[in-house]
């Protein structure tokens, strides 16, 4: 493929996919480790409803409202477990289960009921994103990377996406002790004087901040999936936290760039038509690479 | 001037003691619901020696531990390290917790979870340096784990673990020792292993606080005992605190039998000696 086609049809959409999924793989290691792993699943959920009432007291399908309507959702949401886990005494995953199915179950009855036919907000872009659409038109080829006026028109997804997945990097790489200490042996790093209660709010915090900058692009499926199945690949590779880290960014990286070669060319190659959602196909491939890892990972049991 | 003839005589006050003492608990009353699971225990930890913690099954051993080390908030009540609230001296203090408390699946290697005792040296950002790593396997030497050091924690047998812990409390550098249940599910050579180190480090000045429940072997592996039934029942040296009368009022009955007719002859035993 040239680069005159490349750089303007896939390339947005394959950084995306990329920053999108290693976003989520990273503080996923954690959750999973912590046996939170659904927070990831509760959050990408409950941003819809959150969405909805962004667009409904808005009445525009514009960015900012709508983040911070799936970040006033997530909070709710976490709140809420919390209040159910404490005071209904449930167990955190029913807690999780109740919330997020509920709210999201709402967000789609207020999709429903409201009028929003006329712009771009339905279940399946909730579900799937429209991450093929978000195609970089004013580049010509390669050299448009170092063109200012090329750049300007860069969807904004992708700066947004890329700030998310700093950001995400970044507490994991200042917070890396504590974090592994308080997975491992909540007790001890509580008598070394670590605040295990607001660290653990803010790994939670912080995935919601993936979760909803990635949720208007790609859509929850394939955020679930990246909170999940690269951390859980990586973990039957080995048996050291670090490594098991780095192999999920590589885990993430492959399905997302995979994933989206595959949805686009994959029907072609098999003869069919058309192509196929690249965020299902994202999803899927880092499904097939959580079994791989099951059936052949060095450190299985 | 009236103090100073009252350490004389060798009658320091109360308020002295606790100063003096590496662990002070006053008053302290912990609650998991309606019920307090320890209420309104005193505790002074004597500098230098090593203590048994000692009651039945929910007596609040461990509760009691884990509210001196400030792991859970008590209702009410105050918990002194050297006369400083416990927040302060948190370099001071080296924790063995429950070996069944954490996840021994987690991805992580024997010399890992030593340098996790190490935080309170590295901080969020230190390097990892060499003499770090050398500090770590010493510690690891001294339990009898350094041939483990890159294995999987996983991988180890229950007393391998608890020696790990003991490791790791070890690389903390610390005056003071909090074991809890140190020589539960362990096997015979690490119990040994473990009470040499103890007491090594007893004899190095360090005290050491252990929640204990094998009561045969109280007499010669502690200095001092606690005995605790949700409310603190005697304390003091062995010799003159761990009798029959104080065992029966912490256990209420719950001793049986055949457990009783073992420790009386340990009891009588060791007085005859």
């Amino acid at each position: 493929m040239s680069g005159s086609e490349f750089v303007p049809l896939s390339l947005v959409p394959m950084l995306i996919g990329v920053c999108v999924a290693v976003a989520c793989a990273l503080p996923g290691n954690f959750l999973l480790l912590r046996r939170q792993a659904l927070i990831g699943d509760a959050i990408s959920h409950v941003v819809l409803p959150g969405i909805v009432v962004a667009f409904l007291l808005t009445g525009i399908v514009a960015s900012l409202p709508m983040l911070l309507g799936a970040a006033g959702a997530a909070l709710v949401a976490v709140a809420a477990i919390e209040a159910i886990r404490r005071l209904g005494k449930i167990e955190p995953g029913a807690a999780m289960g109740v919330v997020f199915t509920t709210m999201f179950a709402g967000g789609v009855l207020l999709l429903e009921m409201s009028d929003t036919s006329a712009v771009h907000l339905d279940v399946e872009h909730a579900l799937y994103g429209n991450l093929e659409s978000l195609i970089w038109l004013d580049a010509t080829g390669w050299s448009s990377l170092w063109d200012p006026q090329a750049l300007a028109y860069l969807p904004v997804e992708l700066p947004r996406m890329a700030g998310a997945l700093g950001l995400v990097a970044l507490f994991i790489a200042v917070f890396w002790r504590p974090l592994k200490i308080s997975t491992f042996d909540e007790g001890f790093a509580r008598t070394m004087g670590m605040q295990t209660g607001p660290l653990g709010l803010a790994l939670v915090v912080v995935a919601a901040i993936a979760a909803v900058a990635a949720f208007d692009a790609v859509g929850s499926i394939i955020v679930i999936a990246m909170f999940i199945c690269p951390p859980a690949a990586a973990r039957l590779m080995t048996n050291r936290l670090e490594t098991q880290v780095a192999w999920s960014v590589v885990f993430a990286t492959v399905a997302a760039v995979a994933g989206y070669v595959l949805a686009g060319y994959g029907p072609l190659w098999l003869g069919a038509a058309d192509s196929v959602s690249a965020a299902g196909m994202i999803a899927t491939v880092s499904g097939v690479l959580v079994a791989g890892a099951a059936l052949m990972g060095p450190a299985r049991r | 001037m009236n103090l100073k003839l009252a350490r004389d005589n060798g009658a320091a006050t109360d308020a002295e003691r606790r100063l003096a003492s590496p662990l002070a608990v006053r008053g302290l009353t912990v609650s998991y619901g309606q019920k307090p699971a320890v209420f309104s225990v005193d505790m002074t930890v004597r500098a230098g020696h090593m203590t048994a913690i000692i009651g039945p099954n929910g007596a609040g051993k461990s509760t009691l531990l884990k509210a001196a080390l400030g792991i859970l908030k008590p209702l009410a009540g105050t918990v002194t390290v050297l006369g400083q609230p416990v927040a302060w001296r948190r370099d001071h203090i080296a924790y063995v917790p429950q070996r069944a408390s954490v996840d021994w699946d987690f991805p992580t290697r024997v010399i890992d979870v030593v340098l996790m005792g190490m935080y309170g040296q590295l901080g969020l950002l230190g390097r990892v340096r060499p003499r770090h790593r050398a500090q770590a396997m010493d510690c690891l030497e001294r339990v009898g784990m350094a041939d483990f050091a890159t294995r999987q924690i996983g991988q180890l047998s229950g007393g391998q673990q608890q020696r790990v812990f003991l490791a790791r409390a070890l690389a903390q550098g610390a005056d003071l020792y909090l074991l809890d249940e140190p020589f539960a599910g362990v096997d015979a050579a690490t119990e040994q292993a473990i009470i040499t180190v103890l007491k090594g480090l007893r004899d190095a000045g360090k005290t050491v606080v252990a929640v204990h429940h094998d009561l045969s072997t109280v007499r010669d592996y502690f200095d001092d005992v606690f005995l605790i039934n949700t409310q603190a029942v005697a304390e003091g040296p062995v010799e003159t605190t761990f009798t029959q009368e104080n065992l029966q009022t912490a256990y209420g009955g719950r001793l049986a039998g055949a457990q009783m007719d073992a420790l009386a002859e340990t009891l009588s035993g060791t007085s005859a000696r």
